[in-house]
């Protein structure tokens, strides 16, 4: 914890508050450069209701007032208030959802980093043997693979055709299928930062030293070699947040999961514009902050790394 | 006599021309050992050549794309074409009223793919989902190619404090979720679209609108840091140095350093952003953010077949193959211009 990593610690963070900055300045002019009024799309009121509700959500003040207004209540936690889902504040309603949302996207996380490893360094230490060759050829399909194909094939065969798995999410076992459906790509795709990385690590010279001294193939792994290659896949920490957490909009609404990524979507159905504002402001700051953090931990552990 | 007065001296570095003959013309090719000059891109496409799997993968997209763009001009059918009496047809299945034609005699084209619920042939709707596939990737491609050579071209030729800030600005914008930015703006385009009087935006749709406003806006960042590296580095090397001290122009120090060196990192990067790019649509679409209706896209193909899995899984199986299809033979062949174009890995 020297004073360059600390500066760059702060520049850092300032980065990532100037980002969810940013989101949160597009979000709010996006939404307000759309021409109708969040309230006239509804069933028809009486021009009365229609601006005393304006009025109760601030939408009469000029914009860069309501923006401040915006800002300052976000900062105290406060999105405001649903109009798809009445009586509902978007906070309540995203902490809902982000419950399961987080459940599911958390274990398919780890689970696409500790196999996504595992595939990894046995592919790299078996290289060009048939194991390598069929881990590679299926990492390569999977990649492949959009996320609404994955979770409907899976469905499809799974729950509908073999009748393993329920296709419904609030089933028991049903969180199983969004699960892995979430966790193939990035398991697939760590898989591949992990072989060329242990590839990497292996051709190394402090691997040969340490063979030539005579350490045991498996301690040469294990103490020598994996540490090292664990570094790449620090990165892939963030993109991976990314994709979970936009990938649970197409997989929770396959097996009707109640999270955040159906809430969202179905916010669009309902052109909710407080809660689409409030759940891509969420996400965007769940995405940089993960970003954040991976970059962070990243320099920690490898302090080769040069802090520009 | 001259013999016995070199064995006298055989340090002597005095050269003796006797020993000396003249080459035969056999003798003169073997000295002629240089490999023959190639281009850059001669060298790298014979090295795509050789792989295997990034031709077979370019073999696909061509056929794919000679499917998608020369079929529809011909074929019995379109994708607008309703026909109540032949719903949720099987592969290969006829219709009754259909069968009847056929029983008279009377030839009917069959539907490869069977018809969706609106009894529309389930074939040609996959090629035009194909179609809008693949026009999203190779505009998306355009539009990061031109937009990342520009701006990084001038940041990397400018350098100092304009590359600074040109850069922060690109840090600033690759740190943005873009699909959610996509997501946001299609939801406001949509609403604006759909009050919009243009025809073209119309056609196009808010979701394919926005994939092309975000792409124009936010993808073509890691193109411009790619090609800033590039000239950066290259500005600095010994070999430009090196060719401005033997009076080469600058037209060609551009043309013979400048080009090639950034010319792999652009073919590198557009293959890998056309893939990228076809995930987005899809993904869009599924939600119901992407082309309008009737207009089928791969992603609203497979949304709607959602509907009935059960009774007519092979509503999804076929655009899921295709997409797959898509997608993979765009990632080898990326994988494949990689390792011919990069030049670190040149030998």
């Amino acid at each position: 914890m020297n004073a360059k990593f600390l500066r760059y610690l702060f520049k850092r963070l300032f980065m990532a508050v100037l980002t969810i900055f940013l989101v949160i300045a597009i979000t709010f002019f996006v939404m307000h450069a759309i021409p109708a009024s969040p309230f006239s799309s509804e069933k028809a009121k009486s021009d009365a209701v229609i601006a005393a509700l304006e009025a109760k959500y601030g939408f009469d003040k000029p914009v860069p007032v309501q923006f401040i207004n915006y800002l300052g209540n976000i900062l105290r936690g406060d999105f405001g208030l649903s109009t798809g889902w009445v009586g509902n504040t978007v906070s309540e309603l995203i902490m809902g959802g982000f419950s399961y949302s987080a459940r599911i996207g958390f274990t398919a996380a780890i689970i696409a980093i500790v196999l996504g490893v595992i595939l990894g360094s046995v592919a790299a230490l078996r290289r060009d043997k048939l194991l390598d060759k069929i881990i590679q050829v299926i990492t390569t399909a999977l990649v492949s693979m959009p996320s609404f194909v994955m979770a409907t094939l899976l469905l499809l065969l799974f729950a509908l055709q073999l009748g393993w798995l329920p296709s419904l999410g609030n089933q028991p076992g049903g969180l199983v299928l969004p699960v892995i459906s979430l966790a193939l790509y990035p398991m697939a795709y760590v898989t591949r930062l992990q072989r060329s990385s242990m590839l990497d690590v292996l051709g190394q010279d402090y691997i040969r030293t340490a063979k030539a001294k005579g350490v045991h193939n498996s301690k040469l792994i294990f103490k020598h070699a994996l540490k090292n290659t664990l570094t790449p896949v620090i990165t892939y920490a963030g993109p991976m947040m990314a994709y979970i957490l936009t990938g649970s909009m197409v997989v929770e609404n396959i097996f009707s999961v109640p999270g955040l990524g159906r809430l969202f979507t179905n916010s669009m159905l309902r052109t909710d514009y407080m809660m689409i504002m409030g759940v891509t402001i969420f996400l965007a700051t769940m995405i940089i902050l993960m970003n954040f953090l991976s970059d962070i931990l990243y320099k920690v552990v490898d302090p080769r790394i040069d802090l520009g | 006599m001259s013999k016995n007065k070199r064995l006298k001296n055989p340090l002597s570095l005095q050269i003796d021309p006797d020993l000396f003959r003249e080459a035969t013309e056999d003798e003169k090719k073997q000295q002629v050992t240089m490999r023959e000059s190639i281009s850059f891109m001669k060298d790298a496409m014979r090295r795509l050549r050789k792989n295997k799997i990034a031709m077979i993968s370019l073999v696909i997209i061509v056929l794919v794309a000679l499917i998608a763009f020369i079929v529809p001009s011909f074929y019995p059918y379109t994708y607008t074409k309703q026909d109540v009496t032949a719903q949720n047809l099987a592969p290969f299945q006829y219709s009754a009223k259909e069968q009847m034609k056929i029983d008279k005699g009377i030839s009917v084209f069959p539907h490869i793919m069977g018809t969706d619920s609106l009894g529309r042939d389930y074939a040609i709707r996959v090629i035009y989902g194909t179609r809008i596939s693949l026009l999203v990737g190779i505009f998306s491609a355009l539009i990061v190619i031109v937009i990342g050579i520009i701006y990084g071209s001038i940041s990397g030729y400018f350098g100092g404090k304009v590359d600074m800030i040109m850069m922060r600005i690109v840090d600033i914008i690759y740190s943005l979720p873009d699909v959610l930015i996509v997501i946001l703006l299609s939801v406001a385009i949509k609403d604006i679209v759909s009050n919009s009087k243009s025809e073209l935006i119309a056609r196009l749709g808010a979701g394919m609108v926005s994939i092309f406003i975000v792409f124009g806006l936010l993808y073509w960042v890691s193109m411009a840091r790619q090609v800033r590296g590039q000239i950066l580095s290259i500005k600095e090397q010994e070999y430009v140095l090196a060719s401005k001290a033997i009076g080469a122009s600058p037209a060609r120090i551009i043309r013979k350093h400048m080009v090639p060196n950034c010319i792999s990192v652009i073919i590198i990067v557009a293959a890998m952003q056309i893939p990228s790019a076809i995930f987005t649509e899809s993904f869009l679409s599924f939600l119901g953010l992407g082309v309008s209706v009737p207009m089928p896209s791969l992603g609203s193909l497979a949304s709607d077949a959602r509907t009935a899995l059960r009774s007519y899984p092979y509503q999804l199986i076929f655009p899921a193959i295709a997409i797959f299809l898509i997608v993979l033979s765009f990632n080898l062949l990326g994988n494949g211009l990689r390792d011919a174009f990069d030049p670190k890995l040149r030998n």
